[in-house]
């Protein structure tokens, strides 16, 4: 039967074409926008946690109350202790410390004095050791542009688009003009031996990384730190697990009532990250939801022009004594066969825009021109398993219902009408 | 004598009336107060931060009302950093990174040696009734000194508070309370002047408190430990050559 029923959609195109052609749409779509959510979804948590917050951070209460401007007055202090302690406690993190500050650099001329100068955000990790995980977590390796990675105490890397708005050369010195963790005005001599672009824009504009140890020098900060980071070795975030981690940590270490006491927050709790997370996976549900009624509803419609076509077809099935319930089922078997090839075609075409969004993005960079956000230039759709699966959901089911709906009309239709009906 | 009496008081206010209203007079007495001499002074500056106290001391070259050389102590961090203010231009020199470095533009407005006074306090002209207009609101008592209160507004958009209140002793003419603000409205620095000694026939604030209001720290507290006035200052010392010596 099902044999039959395949050679009647193929041979009548005006029974099948219309319907194929409305899942294909529908379902590529659900899945190139479910590709997307994902991906965005996992390109903003991995800037984050990159950049920024890592899978959990540990700062003081008093630091963590004033983030946004990075209080290195409020810092850390007796970080090693810190960092034996949380290494101890949960071994299955990659902890590091950061300080977070900013500033200006100087440039001097000949004589000494200012030849360019320029704010800059500058970054502290640990470069210089050899145990030291930034360099994958930072990916410092890709962003290179030009130069090297520091090596020897006070060299530094900036931003390319730092390096060419000073108009910098490889290997000069430049002087850092900050503040110290006590306030007072600070300055820094560093050498420039390469450049960076870590494709965000909120980094790329201004960026100073430095070794933690020259830093802490620099601005008076011996065994202090502004955070401390820590990872899941695999770069992966577990929500459930990290939040976990600071609770259990918050509950015991960082309980005590002293401002300076430190505290831990998970990547989802912080930079307001959580409601970003919230709404990529609404999107994805919503997405799918209002595929399937749209679907439906465009198949309904489908499936009543098909039944009006169809009409002397139906009447001859009944008066030959096929039951009406045997037509609804075959109607339902057709939809079903419309829905898994319409769904096919639409997952190969929808996974594989995806693909081609996964391989080369896309450009959002002048969006990003002073956004302080983490986020990458170039955001990314993610093909994933579930991507193969996605719209298979409204794929049969927007087909199954839309049909089950507009088939209800042979069940109206009655016999003894059915010659009169042909007649006429 | 009882006939001079009122021609006395009469060509009193006359004279009070010529030099202006009443509140511009006493900061015009404020000013003279202050002077314009050479000075050379030593002192400290105690900054209460969030966690504990930080004392720096330095010794500060005065010429007029223009110039001044600044050279910092203690701590040893500290040490050997230099400040030059030359009319409207500061250089500060620090010997870690031997670079003298022109502070312009919003590094005016940082804390200096991390204290509640900024480089745009320090820039300032000290003679207030060049800055601001003056009108008398009323009068108070302060640290049991009487005070005229005086409510100050800015001349010209470039200075670094929109307004003022201050509270002058009204026997000494040393500001005892001050409030600044914003053009907004917004209090932004406050200063008390806790001790006031009388150093070679001029009423000097020896302890003052500053207040930065938009800080969380606990003030700075300033003290004048010796203050020479009409002192000789060579020449080489407001240049910028003598910032690397």
């Amino acid at each position: 039967v099902i044999l039959f029923l395949l050679k009647g959609l193929v041979r009548d195109r005006s029974r099948s074409l219309f319907p194929v052609l409305t899942v294909v749409a529908g379902v590529a779509l659900t899945v190139l926008l479910y590709s997307w959510v994902r991906g965005t979804e996992a390109d903003i948590v991995r800037a984050n946690a990159n950049f920024s917050t890592g899978h959990v951070r540990v700062m003081t209460r008093a630091y963590s109350g004033e983030i946004e401007r990075a209080p290195n007055d409020l810092a850390l202090l007796d970080v090693d202790g810190l960092l034996r302690d949380l290494r101890e406690r949960h071994p299955g993190l990659v902890w590091t410390p950061r300080i977070r500050f900013g500033g200006l650099l100087d440039l001097p001329d000949e004589q000494g004095e200012t030849r360019a100068q320029a704010p800059v955000a500058g970054l502290a990790v640990d470069l210089r050791g050899t145990a030291s995980p930034e360099r994958e977590i930072l990916n410092l390796d890709g962003a290179l542009v030009r130069g090297r990675l520091p090596s020897a105490p006070g060299e530094i890397l900036v931003s390319e688009d730092l390096f060419d708005r000073l108009g910098m050369r490889r290997n000069e010195a430049a002087t850092f003009i900050g503040s110290t963790m006590y306030g007072s005005m600070t300055t820094a001599n560093f050498r420039v031996v390469g450049t960076l672009r870590f494709g965000v824009a909120a980094m790329d504009r201004g960026a100073l990384l430095a070794d933690i140890r020259d830093v802490r020098h620099a601005l008076d900060m011996e065994d202090a730190a502004g955070e401390v980071l820590g990872f899941f070795p695999d770069g992966i975030y577990r929500e459930e697990t990290s939040a976990r981690i600071a609770a259990e940590f918050n509950s015991g270490l960082g309980a005590a009532g002293d401002e300076f006491s430190p505290v831990m927050g998970d990547l989802r709790s912080q930079s307001g990250l959580a409601t970003t997370l919230d709404l990529a996976g609404y999107v994805s549900v919503a997405l799918i939801g209002i595929f399937v009624v749209v679907m439906s509803i465009v198949l309904w419609n489908a499936g009543l022009m098909s039944a009006l076509r169809r009409y002397g077809e139906m009447g001859v099935r009944l008066a030959m004594g096929e039951s009406s319930a045997h037509i609804y089922r075959t109607l339902i078997t057709e939809s079903l066969m419309i829905g898994i090839a319409g769904s096919l075609i639409g997952t190969l075409l929808g996974v594989s825009v995806s693909w081609y969004l996964q391989v080369r993005g896309l450009d959002i960079s002048p969006l990003l021109k002073n956004a302080s956000m983490m986020i990458f230039n170039v955001l990314r759709a993610r093909v994933t398993p579930t991507s193969f699966l996605i719209g298979l959901v409204p794929g049969l089911l927007a087909t199954f219902l839309g049909t089950s709906i507009s088939g209800l009309g042979i069940f109206r239709r009655r016999t003894s009408e059915l010659l009169k009906e042909m007649d006429a | 004598v009882k006939a001079i009496v009122p021609v006395l008081a009469l060509l009193s206010i006359t004279a009070l009336a010529a030099e202006g209203p009443a509140g511009e007079q006493i900061l015009r007495k404020v000013d003279q107060n202050i002077g314009s001499d050479n000075k050379v002074s030593s002192a400290r500056m105690v900054i209460q931060g969030r966690r504990g106290n930080r004392t720096v001391e330095f010794r500060a070259w005065i010429r007029g009302m223009e110039e001044s050389f600044t050279e910092y102590l203690a701590p040893p961090r500290e040490r050997g950093v230099k400040m030059l203010k030359l009319g409207e231009q500061l250089w500060t020199y620090y010997p870690s990174t031997d670079r003298t470095i022109k502070i312009s533009g919003h590094m005016l407005r940082q804390s200096v040696m991390g204290s509640d006074l900024s480089y745009e306090d320090l820039m300032e002209d000290p003679r207030l009734i060049e800055l601001y207009r003056a009108e008398l609101v009323g009068e108070e008592t302060v640290r049991d000194r009487p005070c005229w209160l005086l409510d100050l507004a800015a001349r010209r958009d470039d200075v670094a508070y929109h307004s003022r209140r201050v509270w002058v002793d009204q026997e000494r003419f040393v500001i005892i309370r001050e409030h600044r603000y914003a053009k907004s409205g917004k209090l932004l620095k406050t200063t008390e002047a806790l001790d006031v000694e009388r150093i070679d026939g001029r009423w000097v604030s020896t302890e003052v408190e500053f207040k930065d209001v938009l800080s969380s720290g606990g003030g700075t507290r300033f003290l004048l430990d010796d203050i020479e006035f009409n002192a000789e200052i060579p020449e080489h010392k407001f240049t910028k050559a003598s910032l690397r010596k």
